[in-house]
């Protein structure tokens, strides 16, 4: 069989890479790896200014809406670890919420599932903080940092380990609950962990906060008014970087985030020094997080599943020795759950943004449409006006501080 | 008999239903006078924009408008009730029950932490206006939305594919394209490449290196290098050899042979 040699040209949808005028036209990814996963931009030069920013997306596409129509809820809640694949346990997190409030469950969580639920988010906000640290530093040139702080994230990553046995998909989390109490040493482990941290973080903190090439790398580079960023629906640190207080946190409070007492950092820098502020700052508010959370673990009763037979099945001991529990548990197994016909969307922060669950259910075990609200989606969109007027060479900045996952931007 | 499989949504069903079982819904509050979302509908409807339903569902606010009207109310919400940020919008299929789509707008209002859902529904093969000019956020949206149920947007800048490739045919998100892909998902790298004519000679079983037959639990992995069907695969030697007779009748079509079917191919 012989190849027509001429049909293996890359598909590059007639775009003019000759140009008449003085601008030349690059393809930046997706292979390139600073590009953060499977981002392609093109981009318009003038010189070494950009004219036109191009992202071109869908790169890693695996269509996760569609599988969650054909999927039952239990069945879909490890698909979402591949969406944010960093911060697993927030999407995870996300998705079971979702469905909880869908179900009317939401306060028949137990507090010690909670408790747990948020000891897991705050660590994967510390992972997934460190891990934009790290690469941040990488692509902008900084390599010790990288190997500083993959060390501290393999350490949450152990925490993890011991809870979950997972690294990075964890689905350490379950509609109604979680599934397992805490290992034995883990809070010992958890707390050593918390008491050197902010050590090591003033550490990187020291080596980049006023180094003169890493302020004159990120100083005044990736300006994103407040103005550009609501319009392109931009959350978290993309929203806090800008001026705007908004964290879900504060104030649209889910788990016990309204008992816990932690600020939220903003800065009116608008630019890249001024996110990456926040992303260390955010680690230490986490890091108070999780204190509280320690001394709240103790005071809760040992009960970790919701009980709502209609929902969920009940927990092993029952299923081994009770009939009927056995019974509801076969079936929410074979068929699934059937939530009451209804819509919700429940946003919750994630590391990266506001990540919501649009769950629209026609009282099928399926849901009818899953839509992921992903804040890297609009953050990447946002990458065409951002990077306008921007050097070539910043350009990988704004992109690592943008922090954008690709599992997240295509679904 | 054959059992019936509706071809307008082909999504997983449940295999069991109760007949008298009716699903429950979720609690649909009215309103209350004089709250925020009270002012929020009333100035709505100052503006003209004609309210068919609202109601507060889980704690949002919804609002159902006619798709006419939809850069008209968001502008409005935007300015008038400072939702100043669109979070989300894109759509549901409803083709096989009514014809329609159901086409959402996730508003957020900042100061007040309050949100809102727009909600209004299209006919098939109805344009709705872009509202990039009111959200930018859009730009990226709605192209995802036309890209995933084929919704043409007007006056939208940019209105091509986002997830897929240009070249894609059909709608993934629609009920009714297979979860595993229609026949131009399939042969969409051989189409490329070699062009649709190679579809034959390729075969469905060369057509994907990576696929994998559901049902061929024993040799899956070992295209290319088959064995007998119950014969252990570490006993035989596994240099490529040409595959036997029966597995692929297309593949081995000896071209020196002249043949009707080599003759429609040619």
């Amino acid at each position: 069989m012989q190849q027509q040699v001429n049909k293996l040209r890359p598909f590059f949808e007639n775009i003019n890479f000759e140009r008449d005028d003085n601008t030349m036209v690059i393809n930046f990814g997706p292979q390139h790896p600073s590009a953060h996963g499977q981002l392609r931009l093109i981009l318009e030069l003038q010189g070494e200014q950009v004219v036109k920013a191009y992202p071109d997306i869908g790169y890693l596409h695996r269509g996760v809406e569609k599988m969650a129509e054909n999927m039952i809820y239990n069945e879909f809640l490890p698909t979402t670890d591949r969406l944010d694949y960093i911060a697993a346990t927030s999407n995870n997190y996300a998705f079971a919420l979702a469905v909880e409030r869908l179900l009317g469950i939401e306060d028949k969580v137990p507090r010690r599932a909670k408790v747990i639920r948020m000891m897991l988010l705050e660590l994967n906000r510390i992972i997934s903080h460190l891990f934009f640290l790290a690469t941040h530093a990488l692509d902008v040139g900084a390599m010790s940092i990288f190997l500083y702080a993959f060390r501290e994230r393999e350490f949450a990553m152990d925490l993890m380990e011991d809870y979950c046995g997972a690294r990075l998909t964890h689905s350490a989390v379950r509609i109604g609950g979680v599934p397992l109490d805490l290992p034995p040493g883990w809070i010992e482990n958890l707390s050593n962990y918390l008491n050197k941290l902010p050590d090591q973080i003033k550490l990187y903190d020291d080596l980049l906060k006023e180094n003169r090439i890493w302020k004159m790398r990120l100083e005044n580079v990736g300006i994103l008014p407040p103005e550009m960023a609501l319009e392109w629906g931009c959350t978290g640190i993309m929203l806090r970087g800008s001026g705007i207080k908004y964290d879900v946190r504060k104030e649209e409070p889910y788990e016990l985030y309204d008992e816990v007492d932690f600020d939220v950092p903003v800065t009116d820098r608008c630019d890249s020094y001024g996110r990456y502020r926040l992303y260390m700052e955010e680690i230490y508010e986490s890091i108070k997080i999780l204190r509280q959370l320690i001394s709240m673990y103790p005071k809760t009763e040992p009960k970790l599943m919701a009980h709502a037979p209609k929902y969920i099945s009940a927990p092993k001991e029952e299923i081994m020795t009770q009939n009927y529990a056995l019974m509801q548990h076969f079936v929410l197994v074979t068929q699934g759950m059937r939530p009451p016909k209804g819509t919700v969307y429940v946003p919750t922060e994630s590391p990266k943004g506001e990540l919501g669950f649009y769950i629209k259910s026609e009282g099928e075990p399926y849901a009818y449409r899953l839509k992921v609200r992903a804040p890297s989606f609009f953050h990447t969109g946002v990458l065409q006006d951002l990077l306008v007027g921007t050097y070539l060479a910043d350009v990988v900045t704004i992109i690592g501080s943008t922090n954008i996952v690709f599992g997240e931007v295509d679904r | 008999m054959r059992r019936y499989t509706p071809k307008d949504n082909v999504q997983a069903k449940a295999k069991y239903t109760d007949r008298f079982w009716v699903a429950p819904e979720t609690k649909k509050e009215p309103v209350g006078e004089g709250s925020f979302y009270d002012k929020v509908v009333k100035t709505l409807q100052e503006d003209g924009v004609e309210v068919l339903k609202s109601y507060i569902e889980l704690g949002m606010l919804v609002v159902e408008i006619l798709p006419e009207q939809n850069v008209a109310a968001l502008k409005n919400l935007k300015e008038k009730s400072c939702f100043k940020m669109c979070t989300e919008l894109s759509a549901v299929d409803y083709l096989a029950q009514d014809g329609e789509f159901e086409i959402f707008y996730l508003l957020l209002n900042l100061d007040e932490a309050k949100r809102v859902r727009v909600q209004t529904r299209i006919k098939e093969n109805q344009a709705i206006e872009s509202v990039e000019k009111v959200f930018k956020m859009a730009n990226f949206a709605e192209r995802e939305m036309y890209d995933m149920f084929g919704i043409y947007v007007n006056n939208h800048s940019n209105l091509k594919r986002i997830l897929m490739p240009d070249d894609w045919v059909g709608h993934p998100l629609r009920k009714t394209y297979p979860l595993h892909g229609d026949e131009h998902a399939q042969w969409y790298e051989v189409d490329k490449i070699f062009g649709k004519e190679y579809r034959d000679i390729i075969g469905p079983e060369n057509r994907d290196p990576a696929r994998i037959d559901r049902y061929d639990t024993k040799r899956f992995a070992r295209v290319g290098h088959e064995v007998p069907f119950g014969a252990d695969p570490s006993l035989v030697d596994s240099t490529i050899r040409p595959i036997e007779d029966g597995y692929s009748k297309t593949f081995l079509t000896d071209y020196t042979k002249e043949s009707k079917q080599l003759e429609n191919r040619k």
